[in-house]
This record gives structure tokens, C-alpha cells and sequence, in this order.
């Protein structure tokens, strides 16, 4: 069971063009800021929007071919949607909810609600069946949208947003759950999210679009190791620079040097963590770190215990600090600061 | 209850009371309405109230008002359902004409709409003389007449509600039962339906309501025969010349049944989408 799905859409100035396939058992992740068009991806996947050029199909079996003049509505499709904000029926209870893909494939209905019954007990909703939606909290509705569209045995399952509409303090454990839950269902699952954190928990494979286009796909490590253009990178949240290597020494566009530890020669990517950036008010001459650049301190950041902080120089970074480190060198945006990264901490990889 | 009373009534006091100005003319807006019911209240003969009421020329208008106007709420639901739909939805040229036409009859003087019809489907009309010679079909001065007429100007009242809310709903809800397997008319029946449900049972009462009042049209297209055609409004307004009396107990039965439908319905169906989604 494979998903390939070549996707060409113009809606009005706004042209999406993304080429993605989906492995068996596998969770893609489609990454992306809003107006990317993921869930214009999503749309035209389940058959709420046709496409204008390519092709999508699951196994041997066509959904969309403007050209071959084949089109599938989405009631014949055998792919599930867990929509963002969930779009639970509110006239309908959470058993009736379930059921409602079996009725309208004919079920008959004392059938429908046994299977529906079964599904609220898989996701541990038993007690809630005839509740409306209206009683039911994010998480639980959530739960409620996944068995509904799992209901019906789809062979790919797609959920847009599926954490966004849950407030911080439930989310994780809601993550947690949901991962379970997709972890059990052994078809194909596409998830749309903007937020990096839910793609690395719940998928095997992610995908990056930007304004329309695939950035990057690969498995979570390889994306967050090697990023491939500077936009990937600012979305795992790592440093990218691109220059030529030789001898050793990568040299920017703008003539910044770098020095690295890897060998290869040519146009190369090096990605900087910001973990491995230190940051002090002078340099120290007597230091082995091959990497010091004088700049100014950037935006200030703070993500719990830890910083991160911007910093402005002959290269741009992020550096990631302990807000302890932070508050013992007193830095301010704007403060004169120098930035050192040891060239062994420094992955440089061929563009 | 009285312990935590106070610091609530107060707080929505501040809030919601209105500037003095528009609280004496809403109150003046209010005598409006109410004082012309108390005139009527007060002038009753309600020593004759019995043997009006008995009267079989009385039950025969109030039985045949009642059929009538719930056969007119019939059809508007039929035919409105899916003009609305067609006019919220269908994005086709014309569309704005075509909404002006079909809801034209609502501000139209009701002989005015009455006279239309007579010419149309009239025994002489544009296509009443073929539904007359073909199928020998008659509508004028019959109570099928007083049925289309009462149709003719009450549709309209829902069609624009329903309208309204068809435009208002989350598409994204018929999407989601798509993706789960519902054909468009299976979803227009299981989703699209139910949603606009309180708008439904609102447009259907105020068409309800404006077929049982219906005078103008009827008179001009159905005439005022007892028995087949004379409605209420009818009877009330010819007893006036005649039987005064009699015509004062027909006004307070006919504004006691829609008061009472009013009442019945107005906090459960009347007060929007949210409150009836509560239910």
C-alpha cells in the first residue's frame, strides 16, 4: 500500500506544486508555517478540492487525473479525515458521530452503533456514547473525530492540526495519547501540523513545504541533521551556512571563514547548533576553539530554563544559553558580545 | 440564591441598562403594540363570546383558516427548502434578480400579488386557461386558491431565513461527512438539514403566521365564498359592516392562536442558532 500524489494546484496568485508519497505503516508529517499549503495538500488528497495537473493514487487505484479525466469524490475514497477543530456533528451524539460513515455507507443501524460502540471503547470513550459534543473536552472530541474516521477502515488516515485547537496544558498528554492511538492503526497517516514539536512526536517521516513547494523530505533525524536550506533550519531550529570548502576552511558568499573539521571539498552546507555556540563578552586568546566572531546580542528568547539569543556578527546565529549563564554575562539586544563554536562541533556536508 | 444575588444582579445592571432617552421610546414602542389589544379587550361583548364561537359559519372560517395555512407552511417548506439552498449555494447569473423575484410578493400590497395570480392562473389567465381546458383544474374562488395564494405570500418569509443561515453555516461540517462516506444528498439530509434546523421551524412559524393572516391575495384570487374560501380575516372583516360583536370575537380568537404560538415557540426556536443548539 503506497500514496503517490502529485499535486498541482493554482488558486488564485497562490500556485501549490508538491510531489509526496506515503510508505506502508508509515506516519508523514507535512511541516510548514500557515500559507504553505498544507491543508490545501489535505484537501486535495481527501478530494475537497481537485487538482489542476498531476496525479494521486493509492496502490493501483486512481483518485485524481485531470488529465486522464478521473475524479473520485471524497465519499468514495477509502481515506479517512480528523479535521482541525475536530467538526464533530453537534445534532449528534459522540456514538452517533462514529457511526455516521457506516450509515451513510448503508449500514444497517443497530450494526452501525455495535461497531461505533467498539470504536469509543478503543479510544476509551465508552462512558461518553451518548454524550453531545458540546460536553465533551478537546481532548476527548479529538478521540471522538479519530474513532469516527477510523470507523469506516480507511487504508490512509489524515489529520490536520490535530493539537492545535488544545491548550498548552493538555497538549501533551493529548499528544501522548494520540500517538497511541495512530501507533495502533496500521494504515497510512498523513499529519498537517505547524508546529515542529508534533511532527517529531508523532511522525516517522517529515515533509517541509514552503509557499507551495516541498523544501525537504526525510526521516526526522536526517531533516534535523541536515537541513538543506536555511528555511528548514530555522524550523528545527538550528544555524545553516553555505559556503565553499577547501582546505578545511568553508568560506561564505560574504567572505566570513569558517573553520570545520570534515575534509570535503565544493559547495557545502554546515550546520551550527545552537547548543554549541558559546557566547562571551571578550574573547579569550588563549583558547583552542577555532571559530570567534565579535557581533551584538540579537532577540532574547526565553523557552523555560533555557535562552535562546540572537546574535548579530559577520554570520547570523542562534545560540542557546541557561538562563543562569545568561543572567551571569548580563546581556542585553544591542550589547557588544563574541561568539565562539569549536570546529569539531561544526557538520559540514556537500550541498 | 439571595446570598450571591446581589453582586451579580448589580454587575449586569451596569452592563445592560439602557440610556434613558432609549428606554422611555422603547417603552412608548411597546404601548404601541399593546394598547390597540387592550381596546380590543376591552370593547369585547364577552356575553355573546359563547354563541359566536358556536356559531357553525365561525367554526367553518377558523377550521378552514387553520387547514389552509398549514397546507401553505407545507408547501413553502417543499418548494423554499430548496430555493434557499439553490440561492445560498448556486453562484449563477441572475441570482440577485432571481432572490428579488422570489421574495417580491413580500413587500408587494397582498391584492397586488392577488391580482397577479388572477391573471396568471385565473379561468381566463395566462396558463389558467390551459390547466382549466387540459385537466379541467381550476384555482380561482377554490380553496386550493386560497392555499396558492397564501403560499404566494407567505414562502418568501422562509426563504430569507433559511437563506441566512445556509450562508452562515460551516461548510467545513459537510466536508467532514464527504470524507466519511455521505453522498451530497445524503449530507444535505443528515448534516445540512439538522444545522439549520431552528432556522427551519423559524421560517416555517413566520410563514405560518403571515398564511393565517392573509387577506389581500386571498380575497382578490379566491373571492369569499363561506365553506371553501373565507378565512378567518375574511369573516372578521365582514362582520365588521354587519355584526360588529362578531368581528371583535373573531379578531380575539385569531390573535389569541398566533400569540400562543408566538409565546410557544419564540424562547425555544426564535432565539437564534445558539440557543437552540443548546437545547
Amino acid at each position: 500500500m503506497t500514496v503517490h500524489a502529485d499535486i498541482g494546484i493554482a488558486l488564485g496568485a497562490f500556485e501549490l506544486q508538491v510531489e509526496l508519497s506515503v510508505h506502508p505503516g508509515e506516519v508523514l508529517a507535512i511541516l510548514g508555517p500557515n500559507g504553505a499549503g498544507k491543508s490545501t495538500v489535505l484537501r486535495a488528497l481527501a478530494g475537497l478540492l481537485p487538482i489542476d495537473r498531476g496525479r494521486i493514487s493509492i496502490d493501483a487505484a486512481v483518485l485524481d487525473d485531470p488529465a486522464g479525466r478521473v475524479f473520485i469524490p471524497p465519499e468514495l475514497r477509502p481515506i479517512g479525515v480528523v479535521f482541525q477543530d475536530y467538526l464533530l456533528f453537534a445534532h449528534l451524539t459522540a456514538l452517533e458521530n462514529v457511526a455516521f460513515g457506516l450509515r451513510s455507507r448503508g449500514m444497517p443501524r443497530a450494526e452501525a452503533r455495535e461497531v461505533a460502540h467498539a470504536w469509543l471503547d478503543r479510544v476509551g470513550l465508552s462512558d461518553h456514547a451518548s454524550h453531545r459534543p458540546r460536553a465533551l473536552s478537546g481532548g476527548q472530541a479529538q478521540r471522538v473525530a479519530l474513532a469516527r474516521a477510523l470507523a469506516t477502515d480507511p487504508r490512509l488516515l489524515l489529520l490536520d492540526e490535530p493539537l492545535a485547537a488544545l491548550d498548552a496544558g493538555t497538549r501533551t498528554g493529548v499528544r501522548r495519547d494520540l500517538r497511541r492511538h495512530l501507533d495502533s492503526f496500521d494504515g497510512m497517516r498523513v499529519l498537517v501540523t505547524h508546529d515542529p514539536v508534533d511532527a517529531y512526536a508523532l511522525a516517522d517521516r517529515i515533509a517541509i513545504l514552503d509557499s507551495g513547494r516541498v523544501a525537504q523530505v526525510g526521516t526526522i533525524s536526517e531533516v534535523t541533521a541536515h537541513p538543506r536550506s536555511r528555511y528548514v533550519a530555522e524550523l528545527v531550529g538550528t544555524n545553516l551556512v553555505l559556503g565553499v570548502v577547501s582546505g578545511g576552511v568553508m568560506t561564505t558568499s560574504d567572505g566570513v571563514h569558517v573553520v570545520i573539521a570534515d575534509a570535503q571539498s565544493g559547495q557545502s552546507f554546515a550546520v551550527i547548533r545552537p547548543q554549541a555556540i558559546a557566547l562571551s563578552r571578550h574573547p579569550s586568546p588563549d583558547s583552542s576553539v577555532r571559530n570567534v566572531w565579535p557581533g551584538v546580542v540579537g532577540d532574547i528568547d526565553r523557552l523555560g530554563d533555557r535562552v535562546r539569543v540572537g546574535f548579530e556578527g559577520p554570520i547570523r546565529l542562534v545560540a542557546e544559553v541557561t538562563a543562569a549563564a545568561l543572567q551571569s554575562l548580563d546581556l542585553r539586544p544591542g550589547d557588544a558580545v563574541h561568539a565562539s563554536v569549536k570546529a569539531t562541533d561544526i557538520e559540514a556536508y556537500l550541498a | 440564591m439571595t446570598k450571591a444575588a446581589p453582586p451579580q444582579s448589580r454587575r449586569g445592571g451596569g452592563t445592560d441598562r439602557l440610556p434613558v432617552p432609549a428606554l422611555s421610546i422603547a417603552v412608548i414602542a411597546i404601548a404601541f403594540f399593546s394598547l390597540p389589544f387592550l381596546g380590543l379587550l376591552w370593547r369585547a361583548p364577552w356575553s355573546k363570546a359563547w354563541d359566536v364561537l358556536t356559531e357553525e359559519s365561525v367554526r367553518t372560517a377558523l377550521r378552514l383558516s387553520i387547514e389552509c395555512s398549514l397546507w401553505a407552511t407545507l408547501l413553502a417548506l417543499f418548494f423554499g427548502v430548496p430555493l434557499a439552498w439553490l440561492l445560498a449555494r448556486v453562484d449563477f447569473p441572475g441570482r440577485s434578480l432571481v432572490r428579488a423575484l422570489c421574495t417580491l410578493s413580500m413587500v408587494l400590497p397582498p391584492v397586488v400579488g392577488g391580482v397577479a395570480l388572477f391573471f396568471s392562473f385565473g379561468r381566463r389567465g395566462l396558463f389558467g386557461q390551459y390547466l382549466d381546458r387540459w385537466f379541467d383544474f381550476r384555482l380561482p374562488f377554490t380553496t386550493r386558491g386560497v392555499v396558492v395564494a397564501q403560499t404566494f405570500v407567505a414562502m418568501p418569509f422562509l426563504v430569507l431565513t433559511v437563506e441566512a443561515a445556509l450562508r452562515q453555516l460551516d461548510r467545513r461540517y459537510e466536508d467532514a461527512a464527504r470524507t466519511l462516506g455521505g453522498s451530497r444528498w445524503y449530507v444535505f439530509r443528515r448534516v445540512t438539514l439538522p444545522t439549520v434546523r431552528p432556522a427551519l421551524i423559524a421560517g416555517a412559524v413566520l410563514a405560518w403566521a403571515r398564511a393565517l393572516g392573509e387577506f389581500g391575495a386571498t380575497i382578490t384570487f379566491a373571492g369569499n365564498f363561506p365553506g371553501t374560501t373565507q378565512t378567518m380575516p375574511l369573516a372578521t372583516y365582514l362582520a365588521l359592516e354587519s355584526n360588529p360583536d362578531e368581528a371583535l370575537i373573531l379578531s380575539l380568537v385569531l390573535i389569541a392562536v398566533s400569540f400562543a404560538v408566538l409565546v410557544g415557540l419564540r424562547d425555544r426556536w426564535l432565539g437564534g442558532t445558539g440557543a437552540a443548539a443548546t437545547r
